[in-house]
């Protein structure tokens, strides 16, 4: 590739002007209320400062006045675009305090619908991170096949968005009739879907040249700073805690970790995090028909919930791979049926944190990429 | 490592930093260190390469009826083990030494304990506000916080 780092060039022959530009908190590119205070030597980004929680509500003050289960809706509102994924690790955390062990129909549904999610929030990661780049026909494709997998939630849970569907020790209810079939066309449609995406925008010239070489994060800088999921993966670091440390039932299935490899830039760069998510959605389609073939067929969903959610005195911190990174809840119980403090630790908070170390020396217009490579949820960033 | 190879390392080394060990399951277990040490038991136990804890995954405040307390939730990638390590503080000093220079997710962290929590990180190069604006008064997560009427003339309560 014969892209030129911007970095490499020596600024310090250049006179240009140096501008403070402020980047939001309403702006159609930044996947929303975030704000930038970006400082300019011409084109050039020196520094960012990202300024965050436009969107606090106090997540973390309400929960310790909920039942625990009426926290799991609230915990469906951190990142909304995988609800599912996002009320897994919080449930866990609560079953393991308890000592509460579900059913097995009960793991194969939360991990079908767990990765039907994950596909879904990576559709949405790899159709807007188009749109920044300026590729605005990936997204309207990518956005009709989300629409079919939030067919399956609506079907299965009565929500589209935000579904309260894992429950302490249980589900809400069990999954209708048709399901299996319904999943198994899903997939049939996002691997059809996902090859066109490959043809139009990933290994389209334009978006190499917009990607590649581009908010280049090396291995250790990213572990430094606690970054996770496909922003980690997208250095080269097969870390995948589905495998490092296989909760629920996720050491039956057989699926690979991809990382990025540096096929067309730098390993770590902006186009290294995106196929990451690419390839991703591949696995997690492989996990779906392995579970979909496993699942039993009959089994009470509800017979594992508990009349009283009481936990014993005790702290547990459950950790699970989100689509965005590791998600952890650190649960605090005094016995009570509330709980003490429950603190989310939320990917998007510490992937986000990277950004000024990512975008100094990158073009003004880059940062916004790098920016959506990152592929942050504000409900998240600031709970 | 388990645990308990890990908490027997420190206590030689570190002496009486090192307090005690607690490990009730079903918690996690944990080792309560003083807050004076803290940055160099945590410089340890990075560069340590028996330790090797390359990884912070979660730093947490809690609010206690007489004390503050931070929770550093640790993990190595490479030795796949982890610790958790507590500091307890008093209420009208809460002071800890800011570890941002050994793991760099520490700063956005210890912003949000300082934020919610008011637990002042010593050594932080940026210890401001984070979630909320940063002229707000008081510490919401304290179990005593009582919310203002208004702010800037909105009126709070909703």
């Amino acid at each position: 590739m014969t892209t030129t780092k911007f970095v490499d060039i020596d600024f310090s022959r250049i006179e240009s002007d140096r501008m403070r530009l402020n980047v939001g908190p309403q702006h159609p590119s930044t996947h929303g209320v975030l704000r930038l205070e970006v400082e300019l030597d011409g084109e050039v980004v020196t520094n960012v400062i990202p300024h965050i929680g436009y969107l606090h509500r106090c997540f973390e003050k309400i929960a310790e006045n909920m039942n625990y289960q009426q926290v799991i809706p609230y915990v469906d509102r951190m990142d909304y675009i995988s609800s599912m994924n996002n009320e897994l690790p919080y449930v866990m955390a609560v079953e393991k305090l308890m000592g509460i062990k579900v059913p097995e129909k009960v793991e194969y549904i939360r991990v079908i619908m767990a990765e039907l999610n994950r596909i879904a929030n990576h559709q949405i990661a790899v159709a807007t991170f188009g749109l920044d780049a300026g590729a605005f026909t990936p997204f309207l494709y990518l956005f009709r096949d989300r629409e079919y997998i939030l067919w399956i939630f609506e079907k299965a849970t009565g929500g589209r968005l935000l579904f309260n569907y894992f429950w302490v020790g249980g589900l809400a209810n069990d999954v209708y009739p048709t399901f299996k079939e319904d999943v198994l066309n899903i997939v049939k449609q996002v691997r059809k879907t996902n090859k066109e995406i490959e043809e139009l925008l990933i290994y389209n010239k334009i978006f190499i040249d917009r990607t590649a070489n581009v908010g280049v994060l090396p291995a250790d800088v990213a572990i430094n700073y606690g970054c996770s999921g496909p922003v980690l993966r997208g250095s080269g670091v097969p870390f995948d805690l589905r495998k490092a440390e296989p909760y629920s039932i996720y050491d039956r299935f057989d699926f690979e970790i991809p990382v990025g490899k540096g096929e067309v830039g730098t390993v770590g760069d902006c186009w290294d995090r995106n196929i990451v998510r690419m390839r991703e959605m591949e696995q997690s389609c492989r996990i779906i028909e392995q579970a979909i073939a496993q699942m039993p067929d009959s089994g009470d969903v509800q017979s594992a919930i508990p009349k009283k959610v009481r936990p014993p005195k005790g702290e547990v911190y459950f950790r699970c791979e989100n689509p965005k990174g590791e998600l952890g809840f650190y649960v605090i119980s005094d016995g009570k049926d509330k709980p003490y403090r429950v603190k989310g630790r939320a990917p998007s908070f510490v992937n986000l944190s990277v950004l000024p170390e990512i975008s100094r020396g990158y073009l003004f217009a880059d940062l916004i990429v790098i920016l959506g490579s990152i592929d942050i949820v504000l409900g998240e960033v600031d709970r | 490592m388990e645990i308990q190879e890990i908490f027997g390392v420190l206590k030689e080394k570190f002496g009486d930093a090192i307090i005690d060990l607690v490990n009730e399951p079903p918690s996690d277990p944990f080792i309560n260190v003083v807050p004076d040490k803290l940055f160099d038991i945590c410089l340890e136990l990075r560069d340590n390469p028996e330790f090797d804890f390359d990884y912070l995954m979660c730093l947490s405040g809690v609010d206690y009826p007489e004390t503050l307390q931070v929770v550093y939730h640790l993990y190595s990638l490479n030795k796949k083990h982890k610790v958790v390590l507590k500091v307890t503080v008093p209420k009208d000093n809460p002071k800890v030494p800011s570890i941002e220079r050994v793991w760099r997710s520490a700063d956005w962290h210890e912003r949000e304990a300082y934020d919610l929590f008011g637990i002042v990180f010593e050594g932080h190069h940026n210890l401001i506000r984070i979630l909320l604006p940063y002229d707000w008064e008081g510490h919401p997560l304290r179990k005593d916080y009582k919310e203002p009427e208004t702010y800037h003339g909105i009126r709070v309560p909703y």
